[in-house]
């Protein structure tokens, strides 16, 4: 049962995302990309993550996901009619990635399996519970660097994308 | 869970190698955001499946994280396109060469 929702959500995972790169209009690319978000978010339940999940969807297709529509028909973008001539270089580094995760995948079934982990105590605690437990004391300080980060990166957005940025600055 | 961990990894390394054929083959700058966000995504694919199997949440914080530095990457990034689209009238990055002019 297991192995059935994961190769399907594995097949749609790798479908959309080929799609994402390969469609030619922004638009469709940003709807592979929404359906390949709903489906990382039913792989994070089969994993036991629950909450973030419901973020993935909440954050990803609801906020950036959106934004980038937004800004693709704000500026009414056409199809792109060609590909960029770094196909070669991408060739190149697409295969030697591939090979280096084929060689590590090899190493790691010939090594001992790192599966016998035990279950820890607070296993009878929900998946929500465990996360906030470690957000708010282990993490706390990174949580609020992190909303550092946002708000660095919400007045830094305001000004990118201010009008008369240029003329403010020539006067 | 009787899906092996590898399965995760192969998964999650062929979306990220997608990410990256991705950022280096297209021209639209728009596009090749959405193909870093490709990348987070299957970094965060990897963050999940290592907490389940090790019962570690600190993955799952770790994702938290990664969220944040994403959606701080989109509001900057797509900020920028609009600038650079209303200077340069052209989001495509055959056109940006003003430095090699």
């Amino acid at each position: 049962m297991d192995h059935i929702f994961f190769f399907y959500f594995a097949a749609v995972i790798a479908t959309t995302s080929v799609l994402v790169v390969a469609l030619r209009n922004p638009v469709y690319s940003a709807l592979a990309l929404l359906i390949m978000f709903f489906h990382v978010a039913g792989l994070y339940v089969t994993l036991h993550a629950e909450f973030l999940a419901a973020v993935q969807i909440v954050v990803y297709a609801g906020a950036i996901l959106v934004l980038y529509l937004f800004v693709v028909m704000l500026l009414s973008i056409k199809s792109e009619e060609r590909y960029h001539n770094q196909l070669p270089v991408a060739g190149l580094l697409g295969v030697m990635l591939c090979t280096e995760v084929i060689l590590l995948l090899i190493q790691s079934r010939t090594a001992t399996s790192a599966q016998a982990i035990p279950a820890d105590a607070v296993t009878g605690a929900g998946n929500t519970e465990m996360v906030g437990e470690a957000l708010y004391s282990t993490y706390l300080f990174p949580f609020e660097v992190a909303s550092l980060i946002l708000l660095v990166a919400m007045i830094g957005a305001i000004i990118l994308a201010k009008k008369d940025l240029n003329e403010h600055v020539q006067q | 869970m009787t899906v092996p961990l590898s399965y995760y990894l192969v998964l999650s390394g062929f979306v990220f190698l997608t990410g990256v054929v991705g950022v280096l083959i297209r021209r639209n700058i728009i596009v090749i955001l959405l193909s870093v966000e490709l990348m987070l995504n299957a970094t965060n694919i990897n963050f999940v499946a290592f907490s389940e199997y090790f019962h570690n949440v600190a993955g799952q914080v770790f994702v938290f994280f990664a969220l944040t530095v994403a959606a701080a990457e989109v509001a900057v990034g797509l900020a920028i396109i609009i600038a650079l689209h209303r200077t340069n009238s052209s989001i495509y990055i055959d056109d940006l060469n003003l430095l090699k002019r």
